[in-house]
């Protein structure tokens, strides 16, 4: 068809966690530019698969920019050249035709590569289950509106809760740090007033087993913002800090 | 382990160390550039000697330079563990990597500047500071008239294998008031002299201005401090002065001496 392009790739293939990987490069030609980068790896593990060979794997579910599970490293950048989108939300308009288009998994140690670009990334999991809930009463159902909550305070919260936990500020961080997923976590309770129990617990948790899974420590590069798909500030971590060494070192009967 | 060292051995506490010591040498630039502005006086260096003695002999200051000292070793050893812990967190390296599209140039390179400041501040302490305290230095013996003060008689004194004492007094006769101190300024006027010195010195405070534009602010949001009016201040803060007037009056000195003295 007119208008479509022809692409080379130059893919990250890794048998399992042992496997050392290896580039490998494909052509993908005759792509059209309407197509998502996932719908483009489709077609190319299409005619993989048509071809008796083992499809390229890559994580995705949603396909829509909200389950966070799609990743890829394109071309130097997670979520490839736009800003504020998911891979799943990029168009292959945002290439040329005949450009090589490399594609690399999330880097970093706390994100083992399972088989070619798909990551584990259980280890958010287990940082979000050291801290990140509220308690609540069972018991009747609060009325609406009950507990009065500052407009700016809920917008902000609200911009915290926007994390899709897709590890984007993991992998475009030359520290591989883990701040901006877990200050996002944090803050959108912190914020809170149903947060407040556990609010000084919370953090000293989160952060212990952040650094427990083996994440890299924070320099302000302020790289994890920009590429970040849900545009979460760092003004976030900022406020992680500031809960974190108010536990440690101000509120002697919050320490834990 | 207590929960105070637990905290500091934290990602976040390592980086509150950098940042507290970092700040700190940071305040000090300012001190320490004001007193370095006496060497563009025309007076032989008198203003220059008398406040490095000063410096080395008021109690208050010579507890601040251990502090000194103190954060220098704490801020370098922690920018080594904590770079050694970042390399670790990703050992696989990316083949294509556009850091350039997201994050400073400064704020990924602060171990290379640094490292260059380190080999700055150690050439500079065993020329300046390990001299004046240890190193048979000349005296300079100042004789400012008492009715016109532009009106200095300077002497230089050799080295004769021990050190003369320190003394300020006024000679009524004379009608003169008298200085007697180590001639710091006469090794500073040398060495300034020196290309390789002079371009040391000149390298040292480019790295110096580009490590605090990102340091000054980036040691600000360590702390947890943010703020969405007043954080700005602290960025045109850390460009301006930090990362350029600095550096440049800095770098100004030995250039001034090298060209026109
Ligand atoms: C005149 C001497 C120096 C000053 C005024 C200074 C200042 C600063 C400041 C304010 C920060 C920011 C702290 C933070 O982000 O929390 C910083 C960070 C840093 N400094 Fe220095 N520093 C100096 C010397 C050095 C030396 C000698 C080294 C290396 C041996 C060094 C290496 C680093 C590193 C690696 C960082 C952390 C990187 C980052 O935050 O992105 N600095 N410095
Ligand atoms: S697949 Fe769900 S966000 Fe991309």
């Amino acid at each position: 068809m007119s208008g479509n392009m022809n692409l080379t790739l130059n893919v990250w293939r890794q048998k399992n966690v042992a496997d050392k990987g290896r580039f490998v490069t494909y052509k993908a030609d005759d792509i059209s530019p309407d197509m998502s980068f996932l719908e483009m790896l489709d077609v190319v593990n299409e005619r993989l698969v048509k071809k008796g060979e083992d499809p390229i794997h890559f994580d995705h579910d949603c396909r829509e920019g909200i389950c966070g599970m799609c990743s890829l490293y394109i071309n130097g950048r997670p979520h490839g050249p736009k800003r504020g989108i998911t891979t799943c939300q990029l168009h292959m308009r945002s290439f040329h035709d005949g450009e090589t288009i490399t594609i690399e998994p999330w880097r970093a140690e706390a994100f083992p590569v399972i088989k070619d670009l798909a990551t584990d990334r259980t280890a958010f999991d287990r940082i979000q289950e050291a801290g990140g809930f509220v308690s609540v009463n069972t018991g009747g159902i609060p009325d609406a509106n009950e507990i009065p909550i500052p407009k700016v305070i809920a917008d902000e919260a609200f911009n915290s809760a926007t994390c899709i936990q897709c590890g984007a500020c993991v992998a475009a961080c030359k520290n591989a740090s883990a701040a901006l997923f877990v200050s996002a976590k944090i803050s959108q309770l912190a914020l809170l007033p149903q947060g407040q129990p556990e609010r000084y617990r919370r953090v000293q948790a989160m952060v212990a087993q952040m650094d427990a899974e083996g994440f890299g420590s924070c320099t302000n590069t302020g790289a994890c913002e920009i590429e970040c798909p849900k545009g979460i500030s760092l003004t976030n971590i900022n406020r992680m800090r500031r809960d974190y060494f108010t536990a440690k070192f101000f509120k002697e009967e919050e320490i834990n | 382990m207590s929960s105070f060292t637990k905290a500091f051995s934290s990602t976040l506490g390592k980086k509150l160390i950098m940042s507290l010591t970092g700040l700190f040498l940071s305040l000090f630039l300012i001190i320490h550039l004001l007193g370095n502005l006496q060497l563009f006086k025309h007076d032989g260096g008198k203003a220059f000697n008398e406040y490095s003695y000063f410096m080395t002999h008021f109690a208050p200051i010579k507890i601040i330079s251990y502090l000194l000292y103190l954060s220098i070793v704490l801020h370098a050893v922690y920018a080594l563990v904590i770079t050694i812990g970042n390399g670790k967190a990703r050992k696989v390296k990316y083949a294509v990597y556009k850091g350039s599209a997201n994050s400073s140039w400064s704020s990924r390179n602060m171990g290379i500047l640094g490292t260059v400041l380190l080999v700055f501040i150690v050439s500079h302490m065993s020329n300046f500071w390990a001299e004046y305290h240890w190193g048979g230095l000349p005296y300079a013996k100042y004789e400012m008239s008492l009715t016109n003060p532009e009106d200095v008689k300077v002497t230089n004194i050799p080295y004769e294998g021990k050190p003369l004492v320190h003394s300020e007094y006024v000679d009524t006769q004379a009608g003169t008031q008298v200085v007697v101190a180590k001639d710091l300024y006469i090794l500073v006027m040398e060495l300034f002299k020196k290309e390789w010195y002079v371009a040391l010195y000149v390298i040292s405070m480019i790295a110096m201005g580009f490590h605090l534009y990102h340091g000054f602010q980036s040691g600000f949001q360590t702390l947890g401090w943010d703020h969405k009016k007043y954080k700005p201040i602290i960025d045109v803060l850390g460009l301006w002065v930090f990362g350029i007037i600095i550096p440049a009056v800095f770098a100004a000195m030995p250039l001034y001496v090298y060209f026109f003295k």
